[in-house]
């Protein structure tokens, strides 16, 4: 649905995207991430056809945004960072104008009210956008995105700037929005991919550095298969399990010196052996649990040693 | 797509108190210079010359106090991307936005009107020539306003974006000047000498005005709307880049 290809982005010398190729299906929500300015949200505006690329191209459902820019944006609803709005208008007008540019025709009122409903709108309604809270200036913006029921929904941190209870409403809308939607949502929060996201992509100086499901980056984790154990009564296992040999290192918490995390070594699993281990030493387990691996290690492992690399021509470092 | 742009920027202006300020001043200001220094009703003659003689000059102000919002502050508040990503093209959003204001413009002229029946009340004047007066100074703000478009997409800041706009359009109006004239005449070619003078506001508005509704004159102030919204238009794709 949509399909990114050799995407290049220079400002001057400043190399904002380099050489950017994906491609996303429906059904697909895709996390972007990188690091502030790694050119997530530079990426976005080239795909939404904002601004345009030095060279590459972007074709949203067969049309390419720099040839057919009218009928490509058709296809997709867009949530700009910072959620931008006309501060002077209320959000019912803002709605009605979105719904008269997208050509949405007699069905606007229902969808209007649909979203308002969808997003909770309508307490704030008649007020004028300038006098909202950040978070209703948000779920002002997602509305207006998901207005046209577009089949393709592109958010930049749409929850940036929410509290929790908003955050958590905002991915479950996103969530089920998802399923016949090609959704492509930017983010620096990684707990966000866990729960929305079922690809995601990370970039560093505008490079892709990983293309996975956040399954598989959670493995490339330290922590993928490392099991937390905490024993009631005065008994340290730092020592046993050291001694096991699937073991690579224990760690120990500053906060809880019962506490222990025995991580692997790569591509051994602890967890049977540790529960043998405990079996054997009669120890009382108060808690004990594998991880899945770590996503903010992965992440800022590819991150750091991507920018360790030196990049071919300089400038972008 | 072009109308719904219009209507929401023409409501924008009313939501806000500029749209009120900007007709109070104009409208002072328009009947402040006609009576005190147009010196119109010691004239004792029954027509608006006096009036509209001062609109170029009028405009010279508070046309570019207008058009320095028109973009500069949709980059500022974010709203171009918005409007930019929308599916409309980037004349349709120039064009509507343009039109809006415009027309605003238009609403204020419009609002001089008690001028119009003073000099009725007063003395039977040729009501065909103020109509066409009307229209070259619509026309003309029209010009001055698709100047000040293009200055106002050439920069984030509204100050600057006036401040050109007033530049621009000063020489616009100067071109026509003798004081202009004299500068190019000695050494200038004739038909640079000729360009230059035909690209006066003020010689094509002085013609309208004057009750010579010719085509030229009213084709002058189109095409010169439409080159600078064209302008506008490619400032902006250039810029958004940045």
């Amino acid at each position: 649905m949509v399909k990114v290809e050799q995407l290049s982005k220079y400002f001057g010398q400043f190399k904002a995207v380099e050489r950017l190729s994906f491609e996303v299906s429906p059904g697909e929500v895709l996390g972007f991430l990188g690091p502030n300015g790694a050119g997530k949200s530079t990426t976005m505006k080239m795909i939404t056809g904002f601004i345009s690329p030095t060279s590459g191209s972007v074709s949203v459902g067969g049309h390419d945004v720099g040839h057919d820019p009218v009928k490509a944006k058709a296809l997709m609803g867009y949530l700009p960072e910072g959620a931008p709005a006309y501060a002077d208008m209320t959000p019912a007008q803002f709605l009605r104008f979105a719904a008269s540019i997208r050509k949405l025709g007699n069905a606007a009122n229902a969808r209007i009210e649909e979203v308002v409903d969808q997003l909770m709108l309508n307490d704030v309604l008649h007020k004028p956008i300038d006098t909202l809270s950040k978070g209703f200036k948000r779920r002002v913006g997602i509305a207006q995105a998901i207005l046209h029921d577009p089949k393709v929904l592109i958010l930049d941190e749409p929850t940036d700037g929410l509290d929790p209870m908003q955050k958590h409403e905002v991915r479950s809308l996103i969530t089920n929005l998802a399923a016949d939607k090609t959704v492509i949502v930017s983010t620096h929060i990684l707990e966000e991919v866990n729960a929305v996201c079922s690809r995601a992509i990370i970039i560093a100086n505008g490079q892709l550095v990983a293309d996975a499901q956040p399954g598989e980056l959670e493995a490339q984790s330290e922590y993928h298969g490392a099991v937390t154990l905490k024993l009631s009564g005065n008994v340290d296992p730092r020592a046993d399990l050291e001694a096991l040999p699937a073991v690579f290192r224990v760690e120990t918490y500053p906060d809880d010196a019962r506490r222990v995390t025995a991580i692997p070594n790569a591509d051994t699993h602890l967890y049977a052996d540790i529960q043998a281990l405990a079996k054997q030493k009669q120890w009382d387990v108060e808690e004990m649990f594998a991880e899945r691996g770590r996503l903010e290690d992965v992440f800022r492992r590819l991150v750091d040693s991507h920018s360790r690399q030196p990049t071919p021509a300089g400038g972008a470092a | 797509m072009i109308a719904t742009v219009f209507k929401r920027e023409l409501a924008s202006y009313f939501s806000t108190p500029l749209a009120y300020v900007f007709i109070v001043i104009f409208l002072m200001l328009s009947a402040a210079l006609t009576f005190f220094l147009g010196g119109w009703y010691e004239r004792s003659q029954a027509d608006l010359l006096p009036f509209f003689g001062f609109h170029p000059w009028l405009y010279l102000f508070l046309v570019p106090a207008i058009a320095m919002r028109l973009w500069a502050e949709e980059r500022k508040s974010g709203t171009i991307e918005l409007l930019l990503t929308l599916p409309i093209t980037v004349f349709q959003a120039v064009l509507g936005k343009y039109l809006a204001a415009w027309v605003f413009i238009g609403i204020a002229l419009a609002l001089t009107f008690p001028m119009w029946l003073t000099v009725n009340y007063l003395g039977s004047p040729d009501n065909g020539v103020i109509l066409a007066a009307y229209l070259g100074s619509w026309l003309m703000a029209g010009a001055f306003l698709a100047v000040g478009s293009c200055m106002s997409a050439a920069t984030n800041n509204q100050v600057i974006a006036f401040i050109l706009s007033v530049v621009v359009c000063f020489m616009f109006i100067l071109a026509g000047f003798t004081l202009v004239f004299d500068v190019f005449k000695d050494w200038a070619p004739l038909p640079l000498l000729d360009a230059i003078t035909s690209l006066s506001f003020l010689s094509h508005y002085q013609a309208i005005s004057r009750g010579v509704l010719d085509l030229r004159d009213v084709a002058f102030f189109i095409v010169m709307i439409l080159a600078w919204l064209l302008a506008t238009a490619i400032v902006i794709d250039i810029k958004k880049a940045s």
